[in-house]
């Protein structure tokens, strides 16, 4: 009985407590939004915006939602995050790498590195990409073009624009390529198995990636073309490509940094990971006659994986709440459009705030859940 | 002599190779060094792509012809092994070489040779060089944000007094060590918060909240007494009562009295700012935000399913979110949580704020040295007959911070490269004045001045700190 009690009273204690505060809050919430005539509710997201988005992935104007206005930040979140995920994994691979090497040249260099943006704050490295570096770039029509088609100047980065023709034909003999390649490699995992042959994999799967598209070109009708800027002048003094894409200097700024900054984190990860994997595990695989290419592949590689893994997921996921410091520099992502914009006209602090929270809190607990699932699925099955 | 094979370097034609390889690399060597320095080109008579590559031509030549394996030249191995291994690592390296030195003038006349120090006003800085005169001019901005220059002895005093404070621990002797812990965790923030709260401020700001604080120390001095069974009940029920007990009962006027230093001017913490501001705000977020983690941490394994669930709860939830939400959260949602006349700082807003934050990372960090720590040592303790509270302070809490404190100074370091953060609620620290000053019509773009003065500041003080948790984690190593 008083094993029980003594069990029972700190969770009620703690229970009445977390209640209390939280009852509070609302109590007070509830008598505020009184006091100032706000109602609650979601019932905005439906009503007329009227206000414009500088850089935006979908169709947007004014007379759309503030649902549509969410969509167009959660968009441009997404674009930020995926390409600095990109870059920052390429360049932290290549950094954890370079660390690891032999050459004192190289891994001073890449320690170098790794310490003089680790220890910057993000934000400045945001602000000087954006008010310092990028603010030094030529005006359009001083720029001079980066191999004929790309032009860099102070109002962003101008690059050739595809022009397609039946791009789906195109789409479907790229996937019909890697549907033959994942069907190749199955054939080919049986082969080795039943016969002990192996099938050169790597160069049917190279070939057929190239090949099929290339063959779309030829009989698939495809074609395609670039459409290149070209400066075209509007008053006395200003100028302003038109035609290809054109990339925000915020845009750049902030992937720039983002992807310099994550990836000596990354770098670090993958240092570690390689560094794990003792050195017996390659003398063992060695002198059972595996190539080098295969002590990489199956031995080194898969416990490397195991290490670096968790570790880099997290550091995608900190990159993608980093971004939300584009709204330091003015780049429509979801805090800057909904949390700010969308939040200083309609005043709904609680609702427009906990949306953008939940958005954000989604987000990583699905990849924390994917994360945990796919860490046991790897973990050391020990008997 | 054999016969020379220049593909194949080999030992017996060692300083025919060697006097060649060498004289090849530092050909090269002079050719960048001249190109870069002096703007010479030597093998300008060749065509413009071939003079552009010849210097990695004949350095890699260079390279090719001394890697000699076992030469007996001591420099000459240690050269081959750590630059020279093969083709690859030869042009790498000599591709960094020419960078370093093709990067050294630009810098060194950015950074010195071209800029202008003298002077107080826009007018010196019209070099190509770096315009060190706008960071002179603005130093003060810079390091005390808005607040009076008059007043600033204030600032200088609290932070060298708080220094002094702070390195106690390193004149204590044997006698006094072990009230070192609640030296560091109790007294000496409340000490700093006396400082920041009456000599920086000079004002009854932090007004509410001081009943607050001088309630929690009052009881957790006393809970150092109290028996370890009913401590949890205690700290819950004590600080509300003595919080409740010194708001209404007992001097409340004199309190008043108190806050109001004669002699001192108020100066209000919107004209904070600058590099203080960044100190004050980490020091106390790195005080309040080790305990609160560790408690949550406590509470993600405790045995009590529902204080459980809520630890994860709150660990998740503030992992999940950007800090510039919370932010966000703390400046137009927070004030709608509290009662009309209620009204907090919004640098106590921001603290609390950040602290929080933290605090789920700490967390985190802690849950994972409990982890590690095997069950052995909690079995332990308890057949020693140690309660909850008792084994944790003194035997696995111990244990499992030694082991984080890598983890502890990661998030430590994030917390400090944070603080910029705060622009979102109006607060200008130094980045935020740096934003500022750089707005200022009579200083129009000197932005770069800027951000490198204020990026070499960060980068020496987070250099430093992880210097110097790494030289904890050596000092507190211990076999295991």
């Amino acid at each position: 009985m008083n094993l029980k009690l003594q069990k029972i009273i700190p969770q009620l204690i703690t229970v009445l407590v977390v209640v209390l505060v939280f009852g509070f809050f609302t109590y007070n919430a509830q008598i505020n939004m009184e006091n100032r005539g706000i109602d609650f509710g979601y019932g905005f997201l439906s009503q007329e915006s009227s206000f414009d988005v500088q850089f935006s992935l979908i169709e947007y104007d004014g007379s759309h939602s503030y649902f549509r206005a969410y969509l167009v930040g959660l968009l441009n979140t997404i674009l930020v995050s995926v390409i600095g995920i990109i870059i920052a994994t390429i360049l932290g691979v290549i950094v954890g790498v370079a660390r690891l090497s032999p050459n004192y040249l190289i891994n001073q260099f890449a320690a170098f590195y790794v310490e003089f943006f680790r220890n910057i704050p993000l934000l400045l490295q945001i602000f000087f990409w954006y008010f310092a570096a990028l603010r030094a770039l030529p005006l359009p029509q001083d720029a001079d073009a980066m191999l004929g088609v790309f032009f860099l100047t102070i109002k962003g980065l101008y690059v050739p624009a595809f022009v397609w023709e039946n791009l789906n034909v195109f789409l479907y003999s790229i996937i019909a390529a890697i549907i033959a390649i994942v069907v190749i490699r199955i054939h080919a995992r049986k082969v080795q198995e039943t016969q002990g042959k192996q099938l050169p994999v790597f160069w049917i799967s190279v070939g057929l990636i190239f090949i099929l598209p290339l063959l779309s070109f030829l009989i698939g009708g495809v074609s395609l073309s670039f459409e290149i800027p070209k400066l075209k002048q509007l008053a006395a003094t200003s100028f302003k490509y038109e035609g290809g894409l054109s990339l925000p200097p915020e845009l750049i700024a902030l992937t720039l940094s983002l992807a310099l900054y994550t990836a000596t984190f990354i770098a670090e990860c993958v240092r570690a990971g390689i560094q794990g994997v003792g050195k017996g595990q390659k003398e063992a695989a060695a002198s059972i006659g595996l190539n080098p290419n295969q002590v990489l592949k199956l031995v080194v590689m898969p416990q490397a994986l195991r290490i670096i893994i968790p570790p880099t997921t997290n550091q995608y996921l900190n990159l993608t709440k980093n971004s939300s410091l584009a709204a330091a520099i003015a780049y429509p992502d979801l805090v800057l459009v909904f949390a700010g914009t969308a939040l200083m006209q309609t005043g709904k602090a609680i609702e427009i705030v906990s949306i953008t929270m939940l958005t954000y809190l989604s987000l990583s607990i699905s990849i924390s859940i994917l994360m945990n699932w796919y860490n046991k699925k790897i973990a050391i099955k020990e008997k | 002599m054999s016969k020379i094979n220049f593909l194949k370097p080999d030992k017996e034609n060692l300083n025919t190779f060697l006097y060649l390889g060498s004289f090849l690399f530092i050909i090269s060597i002079i050719d960048v060094f001249l190109n870069s320095f002096f703007s010479l080109n030597i093998t300008g008579f060749l065509p413009s792509s071939l003079s552009f590559l010849i210097p990695i031509i004949l350095g890699f030549i260079g390279l090719h012809f001394i890697r000699i394996e076992h030469s007996g030249y001591k420099f000459l191995d240690q050269v081959n092994k750590n630059i020279n291994t093969n083709n690859f690592n030869a042009i790498l390296s000599l591709l960094i070489i020419f960078i370093i030195i093709k990067s050294i003038p630009p810098v060194l006349s950015w950074f010195v040779v071209d800029a202008s120090f003298a002077g107080d006003s826009k007018d010196v800085c019209s070099g190509t060089g770096a315009c060190w005169t706008y960071i002179k001019v603005w130093f003060r901005r810079f390091m005390y944000g808005m607040y009076p220059n008059a007043e600033q002895w204030r600032i200088n005093l609290s932070f060298i007094a708080l220094a002094l404070l702070g390195s106690v621990g390193y004149f204590a002797t044997e006698k006094f060590k072990k009230y070192l812990t609640l030296y560091y965790v109790v007294i000496y923030p409340f000490i700093a918060f006396l400082f920041i709260f009456f000599f920086i401020s000079g004002g009854p700001i932090f007004f509410d909240f001081s009943y607050g604080i001088i309630a929690a120390v009052i009881s957790i001095i006393i809970g150092f007494f109290i028996p370890s069974k009913f401590k949890f009940y205690y700290f819950i029920f004590v600080p509300i009562t003595l919080y409740i007990a010194l708001k209404y009962f007992i001097f409340y006027e004199e309190l008043i009295e108190l806050g109001k230093l004669d002699g001192l001017n108020w100066v209000e913490t919107g004209a904070w700012g600058g590099l203080s501001l960044t100190f004050i705000i980490s020091f106390f977020c790195l005080i309040f935000c080790f305990p609160i983690g560790m408690a949550f941490a406590l509470g993600r394994r405790s045995d009590f399913p529902l204080i459980r669930y809520i630890s994860i709860g709150f660990i998740e939830f503030w992992r999940g979110v950007p800090l510039i939400t919370v932010l966000f959260m703390s400046a137009v949602m927070f004030p709608m949580f509290l009662p009309a006349d209620f009204f907090i700082d919004k640098l106590v807003r921001c603290i609390i704020a950040i602290s929080l934050f933290e605090a789920a990372y700490v967390a985190e960090v802690i849950r994972g040295g409990l982890q590690a720590l095997p069950r052995g040592q909690y079995e332990a303790a308890k057949s020693l007959g140690m309660g909850y509270w008792r084994m944790h302070i003194f035997v696995i809490l111990p244990q499992a911070l030694k082991l984080v404190i890598p983890g502890i100074a990661n998030t430590f370091l994030a917390l400090v490269k944070d603080t910029p953060l705060i622009f979102v609620v109006g607060l200008l620290e130094i980045v935020g004045m740096l934003n500022l000053a750089k707005t200022n019509p009579e200083w129009l773009g000197f932005a770069m001045e800027g951000y490198v003065f204020a990026a070499i500041i960060f980068w020496i003080i987070c250099y430093a700190m992880s210097k110097y948790s790494y030289n904890l984690e050596q000092k507190y190593k211990t076999e295991r």
